[in-house]
C-alpha cells in the first residue's frame, strides 16, 4: 500500500522533471508579484518592512492558488485518475500521494525563494526564520485545501475562476495565523501559539482533506 | 417516522405536503413578526447608554443567528445529499445558499447601520465582522457552483461537499468575540441564572428570533416548491398542475 503511495509520488515527480521549465513558473510568479509591491505601495524601507509579513503571505496564497489549477487537469484528461480509482489500493491514499508530489514541486521552490523575497521587502531579520517555518507549515495546508477545490472544479468549464471563489475563503485561517506569527516575530513577541495552531491545522488537513478530495474527484468523474 | 421521511424524499409527495403548510407558516410568521416588532420598537424600554439606536438588534441579532443556523442546515442537508443522494436534500442545499446569503447580508448591513452611531464607524476589521463576511463569501461560492455547473445533480453534490467543509467557519464566528476580545459585544448569556439582557428587552428579541425561524422555513418551502416545479417540469404530474391552473 505504501509502495503504491510512493510510486505515485515518484511518477509525478518524474513527470514534473520531464517538464522542468514549468517548475520555475510559480516561483517566477511569486517574484514578479512581490516586485509589484514596492512599485505600487511605496519603496520606503520602514513602511514596506511593516507590511512585509502580510504581503509575503498574500503572495503565497495567490501563488498556491494558481498552481492548484493544474494538479489534476492532465490526469483528468488522459484518464489516469480513473485508473487510480480502479486500483485496489485506497483512493484517498493515492490522491494524498499526488498532493504530496504537487507540494514538493510547488511548495519547496517557494521555501527556497521566500527568505530572499522577505529580505528584498525589508522584513526585519529576526522574523525571517519564523516566516520560513510558517511557509513550511502553511503551504501544505494550502495544497491540501486547494486540491479539494481543484478536484471539485476539475471536470467543468470556467472552473478556474470558480476555484478562486471556492478556495480563497477557506485559506483565510492559514493567512490569519501565519501572518500574525510573522508580525509577532518582527516585534519580538512569542509565536508558539500561532505556530501550534498552524501545526494542528496541518494535521487536521492531512487527515481529513484526502477524504474530501477523493469524494470530490468521484463527483467530478461521474 | 422513517416511513414518513422516506415518503417525504419523493419530490411529488413533498410538493403536496408542503403546500398545506405554506399558508400556516406565512401566517404565523406575519403574526409573530408584527408582535415582535411592536414589542421591540415601541414597548421595550430604551437603553440607558445607546438610547433608541439599540433597537436595531431586534433585526440584527435574529438575522445573525439565522445566517449561521441556515449554514448548519445547509451542511446537514449536504451530508444527507452525499450519503443518501436524495433529490430533496440537494434542493435544500441550493435554496439554503440563497436564503443564507440574504440573512448574512442583512446581519452585516444592520450591523453597519448600528455601528455608525455607536462605534463611530460603519466597518472595522474585527474578528467577528470579518468572519461573518467570509461566511457571506462561502455562500456566494456555493451559489456560484450552481450557476457554473449546468447539470443540477452534479452541482448539488459539489455544493454539498463545499458546504460541509465550510462548517469549520461556524464555531470560528460564534467564538470569535470570546477568543479575540474584539470591538463587537460578547455573546448574550441566555441560559444562566443572571441573563445579560433584561427580560423586558429579551422577550421581544426571542419573539423576533422565532419569527425569523418561521420566516426561514416558509421561504425555504416556497423556494423549494418553485425549484421542484422547475426541475421536474418535464414529468407528467407537474404538467398536470400547470394545465389545471
Amino acid at each position: 500500500m505504501l509502495d503504491a503511495f510512493f510510486s505515485i509520488i515518484q511518477r509525478d515527480l518524474l513527470l514534473a522533471y520531464r517538464r522542468r521549465a514549468d517548475l520555475m513558473n510559480p516561483v517566477l510568479f511569486y517574484v514578479i508579484v512581490a516586485t509589484l509591491f514596492p512599485l505600487g505601495v511605496s519603496p520606503d524601507a520602514e513602511f514596506l518592512g511593516r507590511l512585509a509579513p502580510g504581503l509575503v503571505w498574500v503572495t503565497t496564497l495567490l501563488a498556491a492558488l494558481i498552481s492548484m489549477e493544474s494538479i489534476f487537469r492532465q490526469d483528468f484528461e488522459d484518464g489516469s485518475i480513473e485508473q487510480l480509482l480502479l486500483n485496489p489500493h485506497p483512493f484517498s491514499l493515492l490522491i494524498l500521494g499526488k498532493v504530496v508530489a504537487h507540494w514538493l514541486i510547488t511548495g519547496v521552490p517557494m521555501l527556497l525563494i521566500v527568505p530572499v523575497m522577505a529580505m528584498l521587502l525589508h522584513m526585519p531579520v529576526q522574523a525571517v526564520p519564523v516566516l520560513w517555518i510558517t511557509i513550511l507549515l502553511g503551504t501544505p495546508i494550502l495544497s491540501l485545501i486547494g486540491a479539494i477545490g481543484a478536484a471539485l472544479t476539475a471536470g467543468f468549464r470556467g472552473g478556474g475562476v470558480l476555484l478562486g471563489l471556492l478556495v480563497l475563503p477557506l485559506y483565510v485561517p492559514v493567512l490569519i495565523f501565519a501572518s500574525s506569527a510573522v508580525s509577532a516575530a518582527a516585534d519580538g513577541l512569542a509565536v508558539s501559539g500561532q505556530l501550534a495552531m498552524l501545526g494542528s491545522g496541518l494535521i487536521l488537513a492531512l487527515v481529513l482533506a484526502p477524504l474530501a478530495i477523493s469524494a470530490s474527484l468521484k463527483i467530478s468523474m461521474s | 417516522m422513517w416511513k414518513f421521511l422516506y415518503r417525504l424524499s419523493s419530490l411529488k409527495y413533498y410538493y403536496e405536503w408542503s403546500g398545506k403548510w405554506v399558508p400556516w407558516l406565512l401566517g404565523s410568521t406575519a403574526v409573530l413578526m408584527l408582535v415582535g416588532l411592536y414589542w421591540g420598537l415601541v414597548v421595550a424600554p430604551s437603553d440607558y447608554q445607546q438610547g433608541e439606536s439599540y433597537r436595531i438588534i431586534y433585526v440584527h441579532v435574529p438575522s445573525a443567528w439565522m445566517s449561521m443556523f441556515v449554514y448548519v442546515v445547509m451542511a446537514g442537508a449536504g451530508f444527507i445529499a452525499i450519503v443518501w443522494r436524495t433529490k430533496l436534500s440537494e434542493i435544500v442545499v441550493s435554496e439554503c445558499a440563497v436564503i443564507g446569503a440574504m440573512f448574512t447580508a442583512l446581519a452585516l448591513v444592520t450591523g453597519m447601520l448600528w455601528g455608525k452611531p455607536t462605534w463611530g464607524t460603519y466597518w472595522q476589521w474585527d474578528a467577528r465582522l470579518t468572519s461573518e463576511l467570509i461566511l457571506l463569501f462561502l455562500y456566494f461560492g456555493i451559489i456560484a457552483v450552481h450557476s457554473v455547473i449546468e447539470e443540477p445533480r452534479t452541482a448539488a453534490r459539489v455544493a454539498s461537499i463545499l458546504a460541509i467543509i465550510g462548517v469549520i467557519n461556524i464555531p470560528i464566528i460564534h467564538y470569535s468575540v470570546t477568543w479575540w476580545s474584539s470591538l463587537h459585544q460578547p455573546n448574550m448569556q441566555l441560559v444562566s441564572k443572571t441573563p445579560s439582557v433584561h427580560p423586558s428587552m429579551l422577550y421581544p428579541l426571542l419573539v423576533m428570533a422565532t419569527a425569523f425561524q418561521l420566516y426561514f422555513v416558509s421561504l425555504l418551502f416556497i423556494r423549494m416548491r418553485n425549484a421542484i416545479l422547475h426541475r421536474e417540469r418535464l414529468t407528467s404530474w407537474v404538467q398536470d398542475i400547470s394545465t389545471r391552473n
